[in-house]
């Protein structure tokens, strides 16, 4: 713990420059205590909005990046992995299972998961498990099988994941999410254009959900994480979409009544256009 | 082609949605119900959120049943009195249901009510009248008149209770005792089954109340629009979950089917309709049986902490 705190005030200026949230350098053991590294590294998304049109079905989002005072010969030997996540706006879930009685399904025990991300996209370079260790990925909320869904934040320097909670509902959880393609991973979605710039393509899924979401950037040399960033990214609806969703939530009651009144002349209209008698 | 909802905040295919509406317009059109015993399962199996489903599908019903009940209303088959007798009933009724609603939620397992509701309600309406229809099928092909259900003196006690009027549309004389106790029961469960309750008024008002098959239709349409009307004005104005572009085309599928609906009504004999219902009713009751008995494809499912599941 003391080893995390002291390197933490070392690392504070990058932090503040680079414009990270929580960054500390991994700590796991005693010995291996990395120096300020001379990479740099940032990314950059091409626009901090999506827009939610009536046309929205999923998208693939671009995100470029830049990986600067690089070593050759790690670069040569392929050693730099990037992996990039979005996480999508977080909030709890009730995970029931069923069970039978008398010879009936019903829901019998459930789990509340805190702060599972309604959506959860990553890409990266190589198969995370070739990129690092598990307990890294835990602690760094990479790959869905190892994403957290306590509601902590992901950060170095923990000697060990929380406890989590239930097993087998938070495994629930992620095949659900998965199977809707809610939760994506895409290997080999981070790739290098040159020496230093490198490119990423997230799936973003038709059914995004509207807030903040948080894409977060980490460069691994040899298996350790030595920089990380992150971006946010705001989805709202727009046009025809939002001033619906507006009218519905600030006049419910006269959106009902207009809601009655489209059935009514659509029926009628129904009438008169396909008169059979 | 796909289009994202503005409410229900998902992408859907534009042909599905519009062919949904125009399956259940049509089958509403034939048989007088609703609909929305059959809408609601099917935009919740198409992944649209139930709390939205239920309450769209009210508004859609208000569509398909104005359209249907104004086509019965032109050949003067609506009964606007014991319509309104009923749906008097029908308004007691849903307040009480809302009020229930509230309750099962409270000590969990609404899901399972709802189901066990459906199974018991559709299963047992639909065999008794699968097995009416066909006796009455059988008698009128041995040549004896049996179409309508009506033979003077038949008439239960029940409906000898006080307070008689005259429902001249029905050729009835009966107490509205168990007009307005009808209509009370239908709104309790609609309210908590979401449905306008079509399917539960229909065969009702011919064996309970002995009301003639071909008015029954266009009554049960009438009663159900305004039961449906109130249904998403509330829904609207305390849970925002009408979502109007989804509404739109269902109901755009649902008047163009209801029009084909109607008419092949009318190639229908009584009883023939009344055995289609009743298979109709049958089969929506035994698969969801089937689906409570059979061992699910997952054990796991999703739902917000307020209850609804997702």
């Amino acid at each position: 713990m003391s080893c995390a705190r002291t390197i933490a005030k070392s690392a504070l200026a990058i932090t503040v420059l680079i414009g990270a949230m929580a960054f500390q350098p991994e700590c796991s053991g005693a010995q291996e205590v990395i120096e300020d590294p001379p990479e740099s590294f940032d990314i950059g998304l091409s626009s901090s909005t999506i827009g939610i049109t009536s046309e929205f079905n999923g998208e693939d989002l671009t995100i470029f990046g830049a990986l600067d005072n690089a070593d050759a010969r790690i670069q040569r030997q392929q050693r730099y992995d990037i992996v990039i996540a979005l996480f999508g706006p977080r909030e709890p879930i009730v995970v029931r299972e069923k069970d039978r009685f008398f010879g009936i399904w019903i829901n019998r025990e459930s789990a509340t998961i805190p702060a599972a991300p309604a959506t959860y996209s990553l890409a990266s370079t190589r198969p995370l498990r070739d990129i690092t260790s598990r307990a890294t990925r835990e602690r760094l909320s990479l790959g869905i099988s190892t994403l957290r869904l306590d509601g902590t934040l992901p950060r170095l320097g923990e000697p060990r994941p929380l406890l989590r909670p239930r097993q087998k509902f938070a495994e629930a959880l992620r095949e659900i999410k998965t199977g809707r393609g809610l939760y994506s991973e895409t290997i080999g979605g981070v790739q290098f254009l040159g020496p230093s710039l490198f490119r990423a393509e997230l799936r973003l899924p038709a059914d995004l959900p509207i807030g903040q979401h948080i894409a977060r950037a980490y460069l691994f040399r040899e298996g350790k994480v030595i920089r990380h960033t992150s971006r946010t990214l705001t989805v709202v609806k727009v046009g025809f979409q939002a001033q619906i969703d507006a009218f519905a939530s600030n006049y419910g009651l006269i959106f009902g009544f207009v809601a009655v009144l489209v059935a009514i002349v659509t029926g009628w209209l129904g009438r008169i256009i396909f008169k059979r008698d | 082609m796909f289009l994202h909802l503005p409410i229900a905040e998902i992408s859907v295919n534009l042909f599905v949605i519009v062919g949904m509406g125009m399956a259940v317009g049509f089958l509403s059109g034939l048989f007088g119900v609703g609909g929305g015993f059959l809408i609601t399962p099917l935009l919740i199996f198409y992944n649209i959120p139930p709390a939205i489903a239920v309450a769209t599908g009210a508004n859609q019903v208000v569509a398909s049943s104005f359209s249907g009940a104004l086509a019965h209303y032109k050949r003067g088959t609506v009964d606007l009195k014991l319509g309104s007798m009923l749906l008097a009933g029908g308004a007691l009724g849903s307040l009480a249901g809302v009020w229930l609603f509230g309750l099962l939620r409270s000590i969990g397992q609404l899901d399972l009510a709802v189901s066990l509701l459906y199974v018991v309600f559709l299963g047992s309406i639909g065999g008794l009248m699968l097995n009416e229809s066909v006796r009455s099928m059988l008698r009128s092909r041995k040549g004896t008149t049996g179409s309508d259900l009506r033979r003077p003196g038949q008439h239960s006690w029940v409906l000898g209770l006080p307070l008689k009027m005259r429902f001249p549309r029905s050729r009835l004389y009966i107490s509205i005792i168990p007009v307005i106790t009808l209509g009370f029961f239908i709104g309790v469960l609609a309210a908590i089954m979401g449905v306008g309750g079509g399917f539960v008024m229909v065969p009702a008002m011919i064996y309970l109340l002995r009301v003639p098959t071909n008015v029954v239709i266009g009554t049960s349409l009438y009663q159900i629009m305004f039961t449906a009307a109130v249904t998403t004005v509330l829904q609207a104005a305390t849970n925002q979950t009408i979502d109007i572009v989804l509404a739109f085309l269902l109901m755009l599928g649902g008047v163009i089917g209801a029009q084909f609906g109607a008419e092949a009504g009318r190639k229908l004999r009584g009883d023939q309709l009344r055995a289609l219902l009743a298979l109709l009713v049958l089969a929506v009751g035994v698969r969801l049986g089937v689906e409570l008995v059979l061992t699910p494809d997952s054990l796991y499912s999703l739902a917000s902490p307020t209850g609804k599941i997702e």
